[in-house]
């Protein structure tokens, strides 16, 4: 069997993933894509965690995390639309009307 | 029967209600009537104080008579109420001389309580008759003074609220509510500094008092949670008898005591105006005469010093805090005495007259006599309110004129400010026999022969006296005496004040005059009743005083009290040989007639030398202390500090880029560190 | 889970159903009215929430372990759900008349409003890792979608999607950080993480030690702590001015409400360690957010700046680690709610729309031609820079002293600065009011309704009376915190 560790360790390079995604993209639907693979990295630690221990709890919470970012991604592509009928662009580095 | 004393304060709360309500409902729809009558005819409020359109209705409103009603009433009720309980203190033993009344619990949390109540003792006695009884003066007088203003009703709510505030400050039994009280008289007074709004050099004064008493604030609340963290509590009743225990066990060591008192000195050199927080003093002087008597001469100012004496046990464990407060107030009254010398704008003269006389006040508290600074309090309080309610009698003439180089000869205009006037200065100089003589004696004499004392202070104490007597006879004679320099439209114009404003003088007169009597020491033949008074207040810290090294005869004594009189003396006489025996001295009149004065040239040559050697110098410092230590380094360093953080402010502020990516970043590099902390940190 | 215990669990989260049944009502009823009457759903709204109030008085002080320990209702849970429901009150009132004046009146912005609270609520009698989690999201997503309302307004828009954005990353640090805690404890309740504390040596144990750190990456983001706090100037200045006043403190409450309970329930025994590392980003928030607020010319901005600072100091108590502390900053979330909302709504008032903005020069000599809202504004502002005798000084004083006598000087120190220096751009606008001539062309203010001027009042009677008499909200808030510390 494989052990834990290796789960978690390949969860950590999902999100690390994840988390250059967001710094490095400037498409806000890119940066939407790189967050939900962040929480398919905790998905996937919370799954593992979960079976290593024998507990349904890990999974419970996947599935809480898997609904939630669904109801997540809804709102932000909305908003994503939303600027997009502004600014016919998603380019997130040109949004610096807020600033200082 | 005690238990009245909740109307002292509550009083002149009473009195903002009812004056806020008649500001609110009757005075502002009458100006916003009078603000739209005077944009429809194109006229400009380019008159800011007094003599504006006085025919206007506004003027002539029902509303007005009755704050002139309710205004000083209150206070004279406060004044009252606060008088018949303090007889009823004064009928008990000298030790079963402390009453506390409770209000109400304000917080509350495990053992550590703290009360809205008040705190009835001598020293508080004395503060509470000089905040009512002046304030009532100068409530009666802001009648006259004030009755060409437009906002009325608005000055007096704010004058009703100092005084509430300032009865507050010196009826609380805890820090926590001299606290609460020392904050609303700042606010109060750049309320009232900032007064005519329309005037910048008004709204920036108020600024600038504003910064510097945070300065002091900070400290003050610094010290308050150091003393709170080592005594656990902040009640005045169970704060001293707790800290002298621990003083004896010795778990309060002299450090922390120095650092306590120190943090609470910082507070009080901001609100009382001492060296180096004293900046903003001068420039209060933007705000209402009468304001000026009231909150930075009379009242607000001596808070400090209030609250220094009040805390006397605590500063008595500390001989350098008291070296400290020494030093600072031996300097400030001798610093700022020399600047008074080169002001030619008559309140600005006062304005560092009361930083100096402060100055003498702690001098007091720090070598251990704080009867003596409260007694300076108190004498202070009258003839330095005086002296402002004169300059305001004189302002109120001239429309507004306060350049004593323009006056001249007022004397026959106006009688009773000039001879009100003159009293309060010859009881500021220390003429014998005036209030001032015996309380500034006092403090030099314990200056001398104190355990903490030392002749050093002294010195700087009989040489501020010498400079004091000087610049404010240099006043009185430029202003009241000689010829007459105002312009002929003044000449005009010049007029003795309404007895509602002459009235209030002369009880300040008679004030200056035999205030100082209840204070003669035993020396003089008299029982210095007034320190006997005061005496349980300060017994506790006593204690802790230690035996002075020598025993002082009483012809050293008096030999001191009569080297203080000569000197006041020579600078009455000095300002005398220049200002009035030779007003041209100074000037150019001996160069313009050589030949007139050829035969009297030896003299001359001595005048000049002595002018050239003596009084030039003397006047020239003073204008580069004023100039460069006042204007460019203290001014500097506060605003180099507001520099230096609206700089940092700037630059932060630059880190927002409006870019996600930075936010992104900052909270990855936070996240990271977060992380690197909790593992390997 | 018996009957028995699921009608107990139910009386646990009854504020909850009624703030969710009037959500739903509000929702269905906008179908039915025409356009220009929406703005009754405000008064719908709050019908729900005084009757959400009252439950909570009814029920509230029974202490009831509900859901299988994933939710309790206990003194402490009651206390935050009276923080929020006030907070929404206030903040329904002053939603009327903008969103009439804005022209975006919509039934499914009180709505989103009663959704998110009860997140909240959730958020705030959360016993569980899984509940926490639901909780803020159901906070946070109605709050996307509120700050992006105004959605013909760039800025709103900007606000939503960056705070959206950086919200929904700090939600991935948060859950991996709840993932690795439960891969190193096995569990996902927090009674359950503080028994395994307990026993293993958790110095050592890399997973639980990174799983903390990052839960809290995912809390500080939430209540913007420094350097998680960069969206908030933007956030706020973007999004509608009531939801902004929301955001400053009902959100913020709720989440400082989880922080605490995490504190005090999971990690008694590494404390210390954690408190220094917050003691850190305490001193680092109120400077960052002080010294910002310093130079800002939009008032809105710089109240957004100043809630960093604030919740600066309410980290403070939190760092004192004891109940005095716990105490100090329930007490000052309260008060900072009220105090905060009625600044926001002075600011509205005095706005020419949003477009326009929020200039500090439209408070030029407002004090004399507008008295009423001048005073008012002044004991919001006074009360914010903690000068007595307002409820701001008697929170800070707590505050403050709670690390006084946890020895904690050189943190007093950095926030008693950090206080006298905020007065500076607190008074700043005061001396607009007061000292300055007005504008030329003069601003005036929007007309006050019943229910701004309503708002108004119970905030400004709060921020005096608090000041004056702060003991009953004391003590409530101090059985409150007792409830958790001896639970």
């Amino acid at each position: 069997m494989v052990p834990e560790s290796y789960y978690l360790v390949l969860s950590g390079i999902m999100f690390a993933v994840g988390v250059v995604g967001v710094v490095s993209r400037r498409n806000a639907l890119i940066i939407l894509m790189s967050i939900e693979i962040m929480l398919n990295a905790v998905n996937l630690a919370f799954v593992a965690a979960g079976s290593y221990l024998g507990d349904p709890a890990g999974n419970v919470f996947a599935f809480m995390v898997m609904t939630v970012a669904a109801a997540e991604a809804a709102v932000g592509l909305a908003i994503v639309i939303a600027i997009f009928r502004h600014r016919e662009t998603v380019d997130v580095s040109e949004l610096k009307e807020l600033k200082f | 029967m005690l238990r009245i004393l909740w109307l002292v304060p509550a009083l002149p709360l009473l009195g903002v209600i009812i004056n806020g309500i008649l500001a609110l409902f009757f005075e502002r729809p009458l100006l916003l009537r009078k603000y739209y009558e005077d944009l429809e005819k194109g006229v400009h409020e380019e008159d800011s104080h007094g003599h504006g359109a006085e025919d206007h209705p506004l003027f002539h409103h029902w509303y007005r008579q009755l704050v002139s009603i309710t205004g000083p009433s209150v206070v004279g009720a406060a004044f009252f109420v606060a008088l018949v309980c303090v007889l009823i203190l004064v009928k008990r033993p000298p030790h079963e001389r402390v009453f506390q009344l409770d209000l109400f619990t304000w917080i509350q949390s495990g053992e550590f309580r703290t009360a809205f109540s008040l705190y009835l003792d001598p020293l508080s006695s004395v503060m509470i008759l000089v905040v009512t009884g002046v304030g009532f003066l100068i409530h009666v007088y802001s009648v006259g003074y004030m009755a060409h203003e437009k906002g009325y009703a608005r000055y007096f709510v704010y004058l009703n609220l100092f005084t509430f505030a300032m009865l507050v400050l010196v009826l609380a039994s805890n820090y926590l509510l001299l606290f609460v009280g020392w904050e609303a008289v700042g606010l109060c007074s750049y309320l009232l500094i900032g007064y005519w709004y329309e005037k910048k050099s008004a709204s920036d004064a108020g600024k600038k008092a504003f910064i510097v008493n945070r300065v002091g604030d900070f400290g003050f609340a610094l010290g308050m949670f150091l003393l709170f963290w080592t005594v656990g509590s902040l009640n005045f009743s169970e704060v001293f008898p707790k800290a002298l225990e621990m003083w004896e066990a010795g778990t309060l060591t002299p450090a922390v005591a120095t650092a306590i008192t120190l943090l609470l000195f910082v507070g009080a050199t901001g609100k009382s105006a001492q060296i180096p927080l004293y900046v903003w003093l001068p420039d209060a002087m933007e705000g209402p005469t009468p304001v000026s008597a009231l909150i930075h001469a009379a009242t607000m100012v001596t808070a400090g010093v209030y609250m220094v004496a009040r805390s006397n046990v605590l500063y008595l464990m500390s001989p350098t805090t008291l070296t400290v407060v020494a030093v600072i107030g031996g300097a400030t009254a001798l610093f700022a005495a020399t600047i008074g010398v080169a002001q030619n704008d008559m309140k600005r003269v006062l304005a560092y007259s009361t930083v100096s006389q402060l100055g003498y006040m702690f001098l007091a508290c720090g070598v251990g006599a704080f009867t003596a600074g409260i007694f300076h309090l108190m004498t202070h309080a009258f003839f330095k309110a005086l002296l402002f309610l004169g300059s305001g009698s004189v302002m109120h003439a001239l429309a507004g004129e306060l350049d004593i180089r323009k006056m001249g000869g007022l004397k026959k205009y106006m009688p009773v400010t000039f001879w009100t006037f003159f009293l309060a200065t010859l009881a500021i100089s220390g003429i014998p026999g005036f209030s001032g003589f015996f309380s500034k004696d006092e403090i030099l004499w314990r200056a001398f022969s104190s355990p903490f004392g030392g002749k050093v202070f002294w010195l700087l104490g009989t040489v501020a006296a010498f400079v004091t007597a000087f610049y404010m006879f240099r006043m009185v004679f430029l202003a009241f005496f000689g010829e007459t320099r105002l312009s002929p439209e003044l000449k005009e114009h010049v007029h003795e004040s309404p007895k509602v404003m002459t009235v209030p003088l002369m009880i300040l007169a008679v004030l200056s005059v035999v205030g100082g009597f209840v204070g003669i020491p035993p020396i003089l033949g008299g029982s210095n009743r007034f320190e006997h008074f005061l005496e349980p207040v300060f017994e506790k810290g006593a204690e802790l005083v230690p035996a002075a090294p020598h025993h002082f005869s009483h012809s050293l004594e008096l030999g001191l009290m009569v080297l203080a009189v000569l000197v006041a003396a020579a600078g009455i006489y000095l300002a005398y040989h220049f200002y009035m025996k030779k007003p041209e001295l100074p000037g150019k009149v001996a160069e313009k007639y050589p030949v007139l004065y050829d035969v009297v040239a030896n003299k001359y040559y001595v005048d000049e030398i002595y002018h050239a050697i003596v009084v030039y110098p003397v006047y020239r410092f003073s204008v580069f202390l004023w100039e460069v230590f006042d204007v460019l380094v203290v001014d500097g360093i506060v605003n180099g500090v507001g520099r230096v953080l609206l700089g940092t402010g700037q630059a932060v502020r630059r880190l927002q880029t409006g870019v996600v990516h930075t936010y992104a970043v900052s909270l990855l590099i936070g996240a990271v560190i977060l992380v690197g902390y909790l593992i390997f940190g | 889970m018996d009957l028995q215990s699921i009608l107990l669990s139910l009386k646990a989260i009854v504020p909850e159903m009624i703030l969710t049944a009037t959500g739903c009502l509000v929702l269905l009823y906008d179908l039915l009215i025409p356009e220009e009457n929406r703005g009754v759903h405000a008064g719908i709204s709050a019908v729900g929430v005084i009757t959400a109030l009252f439950s909570v008085l009814w029920f509230g002080s029974e202490r009831i372990e509900a859901f299988s320990g994933m939710l309790a209702q206990d003194t402490f849970g009651s206390f935050f759900t009276v923080v929020v429901l006030v907070s929404l009150l206030l903040t329904l009132m002053l939603s009327r008349s903008y969103n009439d004046w804005e022209g975006i009146q919509k039934g499914e912005f009180y709505a989103l409003l009663l959704f998110s609270s009860v997140g909240m609520l959730v958020m705030a009698k959360a016993t569980d890792m899984m509940t926490i989690f639901l909780g803020l999201e159901l906070l946070s997503i109605p709050i996307y979608v509120l700050v992006g309302f105004d959605r013909k307004r760039l800025s709103s828009v900007e606000g939503a999607l960056k705070y959206f954005l950086l919200g929904a990353f700090a939600t991935g640090f948060l859950l991996y950080g709840m993932a690795l805690l439960y891969a190193a404890t096995g569990a996902t309740s927090l009674s359950g993480i503080a028994a395994f504390a307990g026993k293993e040596n958790v110095f050592g144990n890399t997973l639980f030690l990174a799983g903390t750190a990052l839960l809290f990456v995912g809390f500080g983001f939430k209540v913007s702590l420094v350097p998680f706090h960069m969206w908030t100037p933007d956030a706020y200045q973007g999004a509608p001015t009531p939801v902004t006043a929301f955001m400053s403190a009902g959100p913020k409450a709720a989440a400082f409400a989880a922080v605490i309970r995490v504190l005090v329930v999971a990690f008694p025994e590494s404390h210390p360690f954690l408190l220094k590392g917050l003691w850190v980003v305490a001193a680092l928030t109120m400077t960052v957010g002080n010294v910002s607020a310093l130079v800002q010319d939009d008032v809105k901005r710089m109240l957004a700046y100043s809630s960093i600072a604030h919740a600066g100091y309410v980290l403070v108590g939190l760092v004192s680690g004891d109940r005095l502390g716990g105490q100090a900053a329930m007490y000052y979330l309260f008060v900072y709610s009220l105090m905060n909302i009625g600044a926001f709504a002075i600011v509205m008032l005095l706005s020419e729309g949003e477009e326009r903005g929020y200039a500090i020069e439209n408070f030029r000599g407002v004090g004399f031609r507008y008295p009423v809202l001048g005073a008012l504004m002044t004991v919001f502002l006074v009360s914010l820079g903690g000068i007595p005798p307002t409820a701001g000084f008697v929170g800070k004083f707590y505050l403050f002293s709670a690390a006084v006598k946890k020895g904690l000087i050189l943190l007093t120190v950095i926030g008693v600065l950090n206080s006298a220096a905020s007065v500076y751009y607190y008074l700043r606008v005061v001396v607009y009011m007061y000292m300055l001539p007005e504008r030329a062309e003069e601003v005036r203010p929007r007309p006050v309704g019943v229910g701004v001027a309503l708002a108004l009042f119970i905030a400004t009677v709060g921020v005096i009376a608090l000041g004056i008499f702060p003991k009953g909200l004391l003590s409530f808030a101090e059985s409150s915190i007792l409830s958790i510390f001896l639970s």
